[in-house]
């Protein structure tokens, strides 16, 4: 799948968790949200993304939702 | 004239506890305070003659042919306006009334023709009967002035007009003017001169919006429908529900055999309580339009010619190839779509058949496209993914926000009902870019007008809680009492910061701070505030936030619980909300439960026999993107036209054209099924039964009419399917289907065919707890138990103007066509719309050297199309609107695939664009041309 709109979509997930203060919260907020919504593949392709590229291109809470995934 | 052998007890019924007894006729009967004597007369068993009054318009009293004698009193009051009195004794017949009556009679009848053998309303004229009633044998006037050269207007392609058989009762002019709200028809001249008309013009020249309601009201066959004209009076009826928006009208489809005389609004339905819309009542004519296709039909490449097959042909070949596409691609690699124009029932069998037969989650519905961030917003906040009132609480309303709905163009039957509220002196707050005709219509003014600019509904929204939160509006105990108090407090904070007020978003914005404020003290200082949406609000990339904005506004000034309050969205299909509730979502079961509830999939797995998957599926957007990306192959679609209707129009086609195996299941070849190997014929909602489920959780009947043309109907299409593939799925009646929805889902448990047939309808949840149904939800406590404020901070849009886009374009629908138009397309509606244009402001028109009806070309960052411009300052500068109901206007061309964060739901409403004149058509216009001839080259002619 285009990565680059995976990445468009993770990211604006993350601005709507960016309003809570509690960073955690927010974190947690994005991880339920990919694993709630996105089918796998869409999943296993934005890990792959950041595994490759380091996730540049995300935002941090994105980037950090994915360590969680990963764990 | 009303439905054939349709009870009208003359005046409208009373509400209220009190009663009041009387004596009519010699029978005693106790009647509601407030009730007229014709009604009570009535309920005792004696019907008074009458011409003006009927039970859907207050009484009038002027046909004078309705005259009773009270005890008592002096002379012959008008039973219609003359309210029951406790110990009341009433005479509706005496020689004095007969002779009186007589005479009324007498005098209607030398001024109208004396043809009733081959009048139109034969058998069924109120005049004709009264005739009858009070025993007229003889007109005694000479022959002398008269009306019957009065000229027939039939400009309304729908219905015919013929003053000559006027009686000038007025009915239609009150039903213009209170159920329909237009004010179109008035009575023009005094006394003798008195004639009905619609402001001096023919009707289709005039205000009128062809919904029916004065054809209905008419007692003789001066209005009547053109249908009834042709075919003359059926001979039996059917209630059922109509397939257009999300109202859901109730409907008594009048027959003769299997034909359909007409359709009328049935004044026991729920939704409409007997008023109706153009669509509704007159735009069926596609049920039997020549361009149905009624044979199954296969093809190897979308470039060959379509080979028309059996049912057994075409079902083997689509089973053979999702199998060969699973062995060869994985079992994830197809998907299906169900739609929100078909049943409940068949919505529930096309997820069933994909979790099962196909065995994994890839299901979706066009809800994807509308109201999912409405399934998203409200569940995360109130619980639940349905709007929280019947249409009736308006009633109860004291202020109403309309935000990013059109209801008279696009729910004009809840609009007219609305609007009735409205001339009562309920409080309007439209938030709107455009000035819709809400914001000033007759007798009708919005308090205020928010008109925002596109894409910051969510700056609004947060402005407008600031406002309350901040000058202590907030119902503290209401809040204290209901909702999660960390939360609430977490959102208090968020939303006071001085960012988040009126004077710092106008400049996003658009609107004065002063307005904003005023609309917040109103909606928060009124007793009942009720706020109704639609995809305004939805299809925007904040659309799941500004949902989660709405519910938080709603909460926060208790408005959620009684009648007269609630966040309502009005869905735009007619089964909308259903599609939803029968687990259509990738990642929800029917009932809105999640898939990876293994206690949920459990109940599934032993229902269905199978393993349901724990992992959500793709939404559509996804299977475009894996189709176009190679992991997607095979998609079956019911009733749905993904190619007109889903946004950027051009990543649409690559990705179908990418697919080796699409099913397209329709009444019509649609824009869809160009790329499509197999087409399965649809059944209209005439030909089947089942039930569809309308923006208020009315779960109503659909009952068959004639027989399924292609002689399956889509449910047993499905079905064999699914017995294709390996799947045993079978079903004697539809009601069987509604019992295993019921026997899976906590909110259906207590529905059933039966029940639907005693109750009428039945507005869920239904079940233990509620065994009648729920017209109002969230009663005592929410639906999640308390309700959870969410942090909705407003995030501009990607999609943003430049020098080479300076404009914003938003689209939507109009009154007379529906969504793609392909149904209303196949109708005379097209007399009304026949084309989609673009409007835009004459400042922006001006400076680009643009005239009304000039040919312009639209240009976006995904594409170009060329369409005819409209002039208007409904739309505000810098914004242009335009509809979709055609596909060679090309609007989702133009479209951009950005969607809702939370929902993948498109961005329809805001696209940057430039309008330059144009003297062509686009590129993507000449292209879509070459392909429409091409495809329909490769249709088999039908047979004779």
């Amino acid at each position: 799948m285009d990565i680059h709109k995976l990445v468009k979509m993770a990211n604006e997930i993350a601005k709507f968790f960016e309003a809570e203060p509690d960073r955690a919260v927010a974190v947690e907020g994005v991880v339920g949200h990919l694993q709630r919504f996105w089918e796998p593949r869409m999943r296993r392709e934005l890990l792959a993304h950041v595994e490759q590229t380091g996730g540049g291109d995300l935002r941090p809470l994105v980037v950090e939702a994915v360590r969680a995934i990963r764990k | 004239m009303y439905s054939v052998k349709e009870q009208d007890r003359g005046t409208p019924a009373k509400p209220g506890e009190a009663t009041v007894t009387v004596t009519i006729d010699g029978h005693e009967v106790t009647v509601p305070e407030g009730t007229s004597v014709m009604r009570a007369a009535i309920d005792a068993g004696v019907r008074v003659p009458r011409l003006c009054a009927t039970d859907t318009l207050d009484a009038f009293g002027s046909c004078r042919l309705c005259l009773v004698e009270i005890d008592g009193r002096r002379g012959y009051p008008a039973s219609c306006t003359t309210a029951v009195a406790p110990g009341m004794k009433v005479r509706t017949q005496s020689p004095r009334l007969a002779q009186l009556r007589r005479n009324v009679m007498e005098l209607y009848i030398s001024d109208h023709p004396l043809d009733c053998l081959t009048c139109t309303a034969n058998g069924n004229c109120e005049l004709q009967e009264m005739a009858g009633v009070v025993g007229l044998r003889e007109v005694r006037y000479a022959p002398g002035e008269n009306h019957l050269a009065a000229k027939t207007d039939t400009s309304n392609p729908y219905f015919a007009f013929d003053p000559s058989k006027c009686i000038v009762c007025s009915r239609c002019v009150r039903a213009c003017e209170d159920i329909q709200g237009t004010f179109a028809l008035t009575v023009l001249g005094r006394g003798f001169d008195s004639v009905i008309s619609p402001g001096k013009t023919a009707f289709m020249a005039s205000e009128c919006v062809s919904c029916g309601a004065c054809v209905q009201a008419c007692p003789t066959a001066t209005l009547t429908e053109k249908s009834l004209i042709e075919h003359g009076q059926p001979d039996h009826t059917v209630k059922t529900t109509c397939a257009y928006c999300g109202v859901g009208c109730s409907f008594r489809a009048e027959l003769k055999g299997d034909e359909v005389v007409r359709m009328v609004p049935d004044k026991d339905g729920g939704a409409n309580h007997g008023h109706s819309c153009v669509k509704g009542r007159f735009a069926w004519g596609y049920a039997t339009h020549a361009d149905r296709i009624t044979t199954p039909l296969v093809r190897k490449s979308i470039h060959d010619p379509w080979t028309a097959v059996s049912w057994d042909e075409a079902i083997a070949h689509a089973a053979s190839e999702i199998k060969r596409i699973q062995a060869t691609y994985g079992k994830d690699s197809v998907g299906g779509i169900t739609s929100s124009r078909c049943t409940n029932e068949e919505t529930f069998l096309v997820q069933k058949l994909v979790r099962t037969a196909f065995g994994n989650n890839n299901v979706d519905t066009c809800a994807r496209v509308c109201h999912s961030p409405t399934g998203y917003g409200l569940k995360q906040t109130l619980g639940e993914s349905a709007g929280t009132q019947d249409f009736d609480s308006v009633d109860h309303a004291d202020c109403v926000i309309v935000v990013g709905a059109n209801p008279t163009d696009a729910h004009p039957v809840f609009a007219s009902h609305m609007k009735r509220r409205l001339r009562e002196g309920c409080k309007l707050i439209v938030i709107d870019p455009r000035v819709i005709d809400l914001v000033h219509g007759p007798h009708v003014e919005a308090d205020y007008h928010l008109q925002l600019r596109p894409g910051t509904n969510v700056a609004v929204i947060n402005a407008l809680a600031h406002v309350i939160v901040t000058e202590g509006l907030v119902a503290e105990d209401y809040v204290r009492a209901r909702c999660e108090l960390p939360a609430y407090e977490k959102w208090k904070a968020f939303i006071s910061r001085p960012e988040r007020s009126p004077e710092a978003m106008e400049p996003h914005t658009g609107v004065p701070a002063a307005k904003i404020r005023g609309a917040a003290r109103l909606y928060a200082s009124v007793p009942n505030a009720a706020i109704y949406y639609g995809l305004g609000v939805t299809e925007h990339s904040q659309g799941s936030t500004m949902v989660m904005g709405i519910a938080n506004l709603a909460m926060c000034t208790g408005n959620l619980g009684r009648p007269g309050v609630g966040v309502n969205p009005l869905r735009g299909q007619n089964n909308v909300q259903g599609s939803c509730d029968m687990g259509s979502f990738p990642h929800e079961l029917p009932g809105y439960r999640h898939v990876s509830d293994p206690a949920v999939r459990a109940l599934f797995d032993a229902a269905w026999g199978v393993t349901v998957q724990p992992e959500p599926g793709l939404r559509i957007p996804n299977m475009f993107d894996a189709a176009c990306d190679g992991s997607f192959k095979a998609l079956y679609i019911q009733g749905e036209d993904v190619a007109q209707s889903d946004p950027d129009t051009q990543h649409v086609g690559r990705a179908l054209a990418s697919l080796e195996c699409l099913i397209v299941q329709d009444l019509f070849l649609n824009e869809t099924a160009k790329y499509a190997h197999v087409f399965l014929p649809g059944s209209s909602f005439l030909e089947k039964d089942g039930t569809f489920t309308n923006a208020e959780r009315r779960i109503n009947r659909v009952r068959k009419v004639m027989e399924p043309k292609a002689g399956l109907a889509d449910w047993e299409v499905t079905c064999a399917l699914a017995r294709a593939l390996g799947y045993p799925m079978s079903y004697d009646h539809p009601s069987q289907i509604m019992d295993e929805i019921a026997r899976l889902t906590p909110t259906f448990t207590g529905v059933s065919y039966a029940k639907l047939d005693r109750l009428g309808s039945i507005q869920w949840p239904c079940n233990d707890a509620a065994p009648e149904g729920t017209p109002t939800m969230h009663v005592d406590q929410f639906v999640r138990g308390k309700g959870k404020f969410m942090l909705t901070e407003y995030v501009p849009t990607d999609e943003r103007t430049s020098r080479k886009f300076p404009l914003l374009l938003t689209t939507g629908r109009i009154l007379s066509q529906y969504n793609v138009g392909a149904q209303t397309r196949r109708t005379a509606n097209i007399e009304w719309h026949h084309e989609d244009r673009l409007e835009i402001h004459p400042a922006d028109a001006e400076l680009r050297g643009v005239r009304d009806g000039d040919t312009v070309e639209l240009e976006s960052r995904a594409g170009v199309t060329v369409l005819r411009a409209h002039v208007t300052e409904r739309i505000q500068p810098g914004v242009v609107y335009t509809t979709f109901h055609y596909p060679e206007s090309g609007a989702n061309v133009v479209t951009t695939d950005n969607s809702d964060w939370a929902t993948n739901c498109p961005e329809y409403k805001v696209t940057a664009v430039q309008v330059r004149p144009a003297s062509k058509p686009s590129a993507w216009q000449v292209s879509f041309r070459e392909q429409d001839v091409a495809q329909k080259q490769l249709v088999p002619p039908k047979k004779a």
